[in-house]
């Protein structure tokens, strides 16, 4: 499966970088100032535990090069994980700092110091010395649940094929993240880094009626699948002027979509609604609203999210629900909660000028067409797995990422690869691959 | 309000903060900014026939991020002709009276070439002569500075010499690149000297360059030992002043040198006996300006204290160093962790654990007993546990609000706890603690009457050995 692309020299103009790299004096003063703690508690919040004080002081001591080596043996997303990660409530925000009146270490743009490094001079991920053994596993999705799952098999000899149905592997990861986070040619550059440890990647659908041949072929299956569709917006007024969350960023991220309409109404509160407001704004729009029908307590997005909203200039319209859609104009009700504590339609009606509505209000489970592969348990639209190992119900298949965990984050993501990796070897027979 | 006023050695001083013999005190230019910025007194870079120096001459060890916690040069001495050095001292004390200005001097070791320096430095108008029996390299292959230092018969007759000559109060600044420097003084003391100074720069390699393989500072690929200096070597020159200071075939009044670069460092060097502190690295790092602070927060410190003069607190701290044979054996303190100031870094439990005395733990409640001894979880284990346990991003809709992990700010399963019975009362995790006063060490009493190491040999009839 290629990774060739060409992003578009406007697209790239108008998302710089939100954190910019650190320079080495930068990297070097930040990273004496980490105090090396034991058992450390970044660690612990790391989804995929990096060891973060080791990777710090490699960098405070000049050995950049082993620094990115120690990322990877825990993260080999570990570049992407460093410039997307909510690291204010991951590693950054259990750093015993806090507790000291000292701003957090910057952990993710130290980790993202590393990894550029390492990238930028050219160095191969290290494959562990193993032999290589005459198992197959096929990981069901590129994303970067099976992009960590793959790598980790790799590091165990087991041969590993990745099927993704885009045409660029990653995932949301190269279809999903803001640009101004990490850009489709940092992700495409990482992928292309995992295929250098053996691991095939394919471009290819897999339909149920293919999962028979998988089972043939494969010695076990791992589903990294994520998420479907975007729901939809059931309002009366058609689809006119409608453009999915989704597929708005992957357009903009792709250079397919360069501009929206004047006025953009998302709607929904989480993560995902703000990147595409935020999006909307820098691809040139005037005035974009997040319309929610609730409150700011109860949104879904990070704070900080919230917070670079704002920046941007995004308006929020909270308790509004959407009702109709026409001519450019979205007819919003006011909510409220009743004293039963449920959420209420009234009479006030508010019209919001907006050329182009972009729902965001949540990606559907797959579970429609996976429910049916053999006896795979779900519950709630979720792949229901055994957290250490990632084992479904069904002995030949595993799954983790956002189909299992209903949606969180890359380090999530990547995090079951790993474990599941280590299920499906400890499944195979291999003998157990170090901790790291 | 303070006074730092003190006579030392007879010369009258406006306070005790000299500049040491070195790049800051190189011409009468500098000298007069200095004495502008408030210090009080300077010894004169080392006059004698004038050296060529070589390029580069410093190089420095950066420790953590900070920059030269030890310096290192391989600088002679005045590389400017005597005459020269001579007028702008005579220009300085014409303009600045009232500030001390002292010779620092290192000829050939003849006789008659001492008396010829010794009267052209008075005749100038210096207020004292220090002579450098220290400079560790360049000079010391010539037979000058640290040969004569190294060898007490030299450095006393040198004394001598200069003494049959000198009218003005003359200080012998000891070079610390010998066994015990007290053999030295002694030896100046003999031949004698008014006063003392010490310590000059240590011999040292600060590092070798590893992409060329040569030492720093490079001189063409190649580079020779230096002397070191600055706050790395503060420790080792107090130890040297304290034990010239009680030593009484040494003792005179002393012009401490070594890593002094804050007025807490002066008060030390007061407390074991110093009459006057000499400065050089700290002002090659920042400027003369250091000084400030320096006069204003010993006098502040001073004030708190209750001492109007320097005389006040001179030496208090001599009677409290001792031999180690008679400290109380029977003296007995524990670490104590204050919860509430705990940040959870369990940089204390690994010290003790790989450093110490393994008796501070992360398991908060005691573990299964062998005997009478608490079976711990090892330091591997709590992280094993850490690396295999499942973390999830914290989504805000997701996850219910994070369970309170105990009233203090660390949650409590990193807040580690001491085994005080196990405790040696060592300190090192006080060391280690990154947080002021967060671990103490509390006395703790053991029902016996202090007894030391000699009273307790002395008792069981034991003999000496070593
Ligand atoms: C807009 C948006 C922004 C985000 N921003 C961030 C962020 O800033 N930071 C962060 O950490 N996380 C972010 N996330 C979340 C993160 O992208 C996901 O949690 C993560 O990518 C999940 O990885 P995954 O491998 O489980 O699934 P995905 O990344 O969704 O990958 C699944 C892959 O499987 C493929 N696939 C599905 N079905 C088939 C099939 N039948 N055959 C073949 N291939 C198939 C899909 O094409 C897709 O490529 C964001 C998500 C979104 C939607
Ligand atoms: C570059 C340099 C040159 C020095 N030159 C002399 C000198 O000519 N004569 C002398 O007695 N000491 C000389 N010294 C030693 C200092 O006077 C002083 O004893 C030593 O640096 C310790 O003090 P500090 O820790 O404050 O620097 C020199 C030190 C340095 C760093
Ligand atoms: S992967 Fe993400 S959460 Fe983990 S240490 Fe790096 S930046 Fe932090
Ligand atoms: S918690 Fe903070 S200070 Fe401690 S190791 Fe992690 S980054 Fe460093
Ligand atoms: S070193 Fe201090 S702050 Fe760190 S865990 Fe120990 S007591 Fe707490």
């Amino acid at each position: 499966m290629g990774t060739a692309f060409t992003p578009h020299a406007g697209i790239t103009a108008r998302f710089p970088e939100l954190k910019p790299a650190l320079t080495p004096q930068a990297a070097m003063v930040e990273a004496n100032r980490c105090l090396n703690c034991f058992d450390a508690p970044c660690t612990a919040a790391c989804p995929t535990h990096i060891d973060v004080p080791r990777f710090i002081k490699k960098i405070a001591s000049g050995n950049v090069a082993g620094s990115a080596r120690s990322i990877l043996e825990a993260n080999v997303l570990g570049g992407s994980c460093a410039r997307v990660c909510p690291v204010e409530v991951l590693c950054e925000g259990s750093c015993v700092m806090h507790h000291r009146a000292e701003k957090p270490i910057m952990i993710g743009r130290l980790q993202r110091y590393a990894m550029d490094n390492f990238y930028g001079r050219g160095l191969q991920i290290p494959v562990r010395q193993r032999p290589e053994l005459p198992l197959r596993v096929a990981c069901v999705g590129g994303g970067p649940a099976s992009l960590g799952c793959a790598a980790e098999l790799r590091q165990a000899g087991v041969q590993v094929t990745v099927f993704d149905k885009r045409d660029l592997a990653g995932g949301l990861n190269t279809y999903g993240v803001a640009e101004y986070k990490l850009r489709v040619s940092e992700s495409l550059r990482e992928i292309e880094a995992i295929q250098s440890m053996g691991v095939e990647i394919l471009q290819r659908e897999i339909g149920l009626e293919d999962f028979a041949a998988l089972e043939r072929e494969f010695d076990a299956i791992f589903l990294g699948v994520g998420l479907g569709e975007m729901h939809r917006l059931r309002i009366p007024g058609g689809d006119a002027g409608v453009m999915d969350a989704l597929d708005l960023i992957a357009g903009y991220k792709t250079g397919e979509i360069l501009s929206v309409g004047r006025t953009v109404a998302v709607i929904g509160c989480g993560n995902t609604a703000i990147d595409a407001a935020v999006a909307s704004k820098r691809l040139g729009a005037d005035e974009v609203h997040i319309v929610y029908r609730r409150g700011p307590e109860e949104m879904s997005a990070f704070g900080f999210e919230y917070e670079h909203a704002l920046q941007e200039g995004v308006k929020f319209l909270w308790w509004r629900q959407p009702i109709a859609l026409e001519a450019g104009t979205l007819l919003c009700a006011e909510t409220s909660i009743n004293e039963a504590g449920e959420l209420v339609v009234g009479e006030m009606r508010t019209q919001l000028t907006a050329e182009v509505v972009v729902p965001a209000i949540g990606q559907s489970p797959l579970a429609e067409w996976l429910s049916s592969v053999k006896g795979i348990q779900f519950a709630k639209g979720r792949v229901v797995v055994d957290r250490a190992t990632g084992a479904t119900s069904h002995a030949k298949y595993f799954a983790g990422g956002d189909c299992v965990n209903g949606g969180r984050e890359v380090v999530d993501a990547v995090a079951d690869g790993k474990r599941a990796a280590r299920g499906i070897a400890a499944a195979l027979g291999v003998m157990e691959v170090a901790h790291g | 309000m303070a006074n730092l006023k003190t006579t030392f050695a007879g010369i009258e001083c406006i306070n005790p903060f000299w500049l040491a013999s070195a790049p800051p005190t190189n011409c009468g230019e500098q000298v007069m900014r200095a004495f502008d910025a408030g210090w009080g007194g300077a010894v004169w870079k080392t006059i004698g026939e004038p050296i060529t120096n070589v390029s580069s001459r410093y190089s420095s060890v950066d420790w953590a991020g900070q920059r030269m916690m030890g310096l290192n040069n391989i600088e002679l001495i005045s590389d400017r002709p005597i005459e020269v050095n001579l007028a702008e001292i005579a220009e300085v004390k014409r303009r600045y009276p009232k500030h001390v200005v002292i010779a620092s001097l290192m000829v050939e070791s003849r006789r008659d070439v001492w008396h010829e320096m010794v009267k052209r430095a008075e005749d100038a108008g210096s207020d004292g002569l220090e002579l450098n029996f220290g400079c560790p390299h360049g000079m010391s292959e010539r037979g000058m500075g640290s040969a004569v230092g190294q060898v007490p018969e030299y450095a006393q007759m040198i004394t001598e010499w200069v003494k049959e000559v000198a009218r003005t109060p003359v200080l012998v600044k000891l070079t610390p690149n010998i066994t015990d420097i007290r053999l030295v003084a002694r030896a100046a003391k003999q031949g004698g000297a008014d006063a003392l100074s010490a310590i000059n720069t240590i011999n040292s390699i600060t590092g070798i360059d590893l992409n060329t393989f040569t030492p720093r500072p490079n001189v063409d690929g190649k580079s020779s030992h230096g002397g070191y200096c600055g706050p790395a070597v503060k420790p080792i020159a107090l130890n040297m002043v304290q034990s010239v200071m009680a030593d009484p075939a040494s003792v005179l009044p002393m012009s401490a040198i070594g890593g002094i670069g804050s007025w807490r460092d002066a008060a030390e060097f007061l407390l074991v006996g110093a009459g006057t502190v000499q400065v050089c690295t700290a002002v090659m790092h920042y400027g003369y300006r250091i000084v400030e602070d320096m006069i204003d927060g010993l006098s502040q410190w001073m004030d708190e204290k209750g001492f109007s003069t320097l005389d006040d607190f001179r030496g208090l701290s001599l009677p409290r160093v001792t031999e180690w044979k008679h400290l109380n054996l029977n003296y007995k303190i524990v670490a104590q962790i204050d919860e509430s100031l705990c940040i959870g870094c369990d940089l204390c439990h690994i010290a003790c654990w790989d450093g110490a005395h393994q008796c501070i733990h992360t398991d908060r409640v005691s573990g299964p007993v062998d005997g009478h001894v608490e079976v711990h979880r090892k330091p591997m284990e709590a992280v094993h546990a850490t690396m295999s346990s499942i973390a999830v991003t914290r989504i805000p809709k997701m996850d219910p609000p994070a369970v309170s992990q105990g009233h203090y700010k660390a949650p409590l399963a990193r807040i580690p706890r001491v085994d005080e019975t196990e405790c040696v009362g060592c300190n090192l995790c006080s060391l280690v603690c990154p947080v002021e006063d967060c671990i103490t060490m509390k006395e703790v009493p053991v029902g016996l009457a202090p007894e030391t190491w000699e009273e307790r040999t002395a008792k069981l009839g034991i003999v000496e050995q070593c």
